[in-house]
């Protein structure tokens, strides 16, 4: 018998019987998670699921991130989702402790080998833990809220084989995108990716979520990274249980073997308005910003300002450019605000905003553009309108790239500033 | 079932903020409402020109970006009778099949703007009557023709407090 990917070993020990690609199981879940940003609230469905309890409140965590500058409507589900985790004894993260996909992680609520599926399709980041972590729809959330289980396809698996070290000023999103660019905005659809080799082994875990987060831009149902050193140092004081190493058999079958070289690759940028539009910004012709964002669930993390404050320190942001950052999360501005990033950050002109995907989608009802304006941003998607504005116009980019746009008022390449 | 109407075409990788935008998600909490604003960042006044029984077709990778059930709740709000494409995001096609709105898997190079078409949709057939075409939708997993048959996931977890897989 042929050995298994991470996807098939997870969801046979989640289904308890061997699973392999194509197989549909019935799974049962370790973690499930809501937001307030979609509509209907996965917690307004339940009851039509013939229950009016969660199957395990300390299996379903509420987070309030999509609307840290929430309108009439959005407050009101607020205390709708506050009453409902009194209510129900589960944990809720109010606004401005930040973004589900980076918090839990963060905060230790995600294991290797765990099977967890939030209501949101960015929920794939937690596969780099070598967690299969999935997004759905409010409908299967509340089955599962109910039920404590999914039925699922176990997905063929697409390896992302990497070689080489990232040269200098070439990042993690770099890598990303041109994986995203390779594959295309459906070319994983129904499959997992596993991202392995020693460009991954040699990535922070920042790195690695910044990547295993783009997996649903390429279609993915899932992200995955298996665990090594990196994970388990990362792991180490935030994960309270017990958890044990995840990989991928030697003889593990794949639908598709992608080789990227990453010792050659140069900062990427995704143009309007699709993620998988990746050019080398080499090639790029010259384009003016007006708007800079860091932040979203992709690549805001600690180190990603930290990159971005190397590049601004004791420099100031070019005359009409806005340049706002949003930190992924509470822990991510506390642990700036204490490193001096963001006051680095701040007096090179930046606008600090509330943790929360604040910059990210025009729901967030925060940094819409003007029409015809361009914005570089270290988002996950550019789609038309995505910012709430569908005259203007999102390139997606590294934080090395976001700042140095910033610095310079055109899209630049970082790797001349960068230290 | 079956359902007769209008074609109306879109191309590839459609994704769920074109279908309905973002800044519309706290607008109004009743798809109905939402309806005037189906595709308006690229196709505007689609919302107003849509007519009940009208079929959507589109390109490949249809729903695409986020997991937002708003996206399959506006368009089943309007009326669309189904929605027709060669692939799906597999977000949109699990949240489309629990909340009823029908989609169908088939080629749809063949189709225009306009083309009246016919769907039998519990045997997964249609027709082009305007070229006199067949169309042919792939299978669906059968936990999925449960969902369908029991009028969707909720009344399906109802019926039988898990999946009916087989």
């Amino acid at each position: 018998m042929a050995g298994k990917t991470i996807a098939e070993k997870i969801l046979s020990a989640k289904s308890g019987q061997d699973a392999r690609a194509g197989d549909i199981v019935v799974a049962s879940l370790d973690l499930t998670y809501s937001h307030d940003g979609n509509r209907p609230l996965a917690m307004e469905l339940l009851e039509s699921m013939g229950t009016a309890k969660v199957w395990d409140p300390a299996k379903y965590i509420l987070f309030l991130d999509h609307h840290p500058s929430p309108n009439a409507v959005s407050a009101a589900a607020h205390t709708k989702l506050r009453a409902f985790a009194r209510a129900q004894g589960v944990q809720l993260y109010e606004m401005g402790d930040g973004i589900s996909h980076v918090v839990l992680p963060e905060r230790g609520h995600i294991a290797p080998g765990d099977l967890a599926i939030g209501s949101d399709s960015h929920s794939c980041t937690g596969g780099a833990l070598a967690a299969f972590t999935t997004g759905v729809g409010s409908t299967d959330m509340a089955a599962a809220m109910a039920t404590g289980q999914l039925w699922m396809r176990v997905p063929e698996t697409i390896l992302v084989r990497c070689t080489g070290i990232l040269p200098r000023g070439v990042g993690a999103k770099d890598l990303a995108l041109a994986i995203a660019g390779h594959i295309g905005a459906d070319g994983a659809n129904y499959a997992a990716i596993e991202f392995a080799g020693p460009t991954i082994d040699a990535l922070s875990m920042d790195g690695r979520f910044t990547l295993t987060n783009l997996a649903i831009e390429m279609g993915a149902k899932a992200g995955l990274i298996g665990t090594d050193a990196v994970t388990e140092a990362w792991l180490d004081g935030r994960l309270k249980r017990p958890w044990s190493h995840l990989n991928a058999d030697p003889d593990a079958v794949y639908a598709q073997i992608v080789d990227i070289d990453a010792a050659t690759l140069t900062p990427r940028i995704a143009l309007p308005h699709n993620v998988d539009k990746v050019v080398a910004i080499e090639d790029l012709v010259r384009t003016k910003v007006h708007q800079v964002v860091i932040g979203t669930c992709n690549a805001a993390r600690s180190s990603d300002l930290a990159e971005a404050a190397r590049i601004l320190e004791g420099k100031h942001i070019a005359p009409g450019v806005r340049l706002i950052v949003t930190p992924s999360s509470r822990d991510t501005m506390v642990a700036s605000m204490q490193s001096g990033v963001l006051a680095t950050l701040v007096q090179a002109g930046a606008v600090i905003a509330t943790p929360g995907c604040s910059g990210c989608a025009g729901g967030c009802h925060f940094a819409v553009p003007d029409v015809g304006e361009n914005i570089v941003s270290t988002a996950n998607r550019n789609f038309k309108g995505r910012l709430g504005n569908a005259e203007s116009f999102i390139y997606l980019a590294s934080p090395a790239t976001a700042a140095a746009s910033a610095l310079t008022g055109w899209i630049t390449d970082p790797r001349e500033y960068a230290a | 079932m079956n359902i007769a109407g209008r074609a109306h075409c879109f191309g590839d990788d459609i994704n769920t903020d074109y279908i309905i935008a973002s800044k519309y998600k706290t607008a109004s909490l009743d798809p109905r409402d939402l309806t005037r604003h189906l595709m308006e960042d690229i196709d505007p006044g689609f919302g107003q020109r849509v007519r009940p029984g009208d079929i959507l077709v589109a390109g490949k990778n249809f729903g695409c970006g986020s997991s937002r059930e708003g996206a399959p709740l506006v368009i089943k709000a309007a009326g669309i009778g189904v929605v027709v494409a060669p692939s799906f995001a597999r977000i949109f096609f699990r949240n489309a099949i629990n909340i009823g709105l029908p989609v169908f898997i088939c080629d749809t190079a063949g189709i225009s703007t306009g083309d009246d078409l016919a769907f039998d949709l519990e045997a997964g057939t249609g027709r082009n009557l305007a070229t006199g075409a067949t169309i042919q939708a792939a299978p669906l997993p059968k936990v999925m023709i449960n969902i369908v048959r029991d009028g969707g996931l909720a009344a399906h977890i109802r019926k039988h407090k898990t999946f009916q897989l087989a």
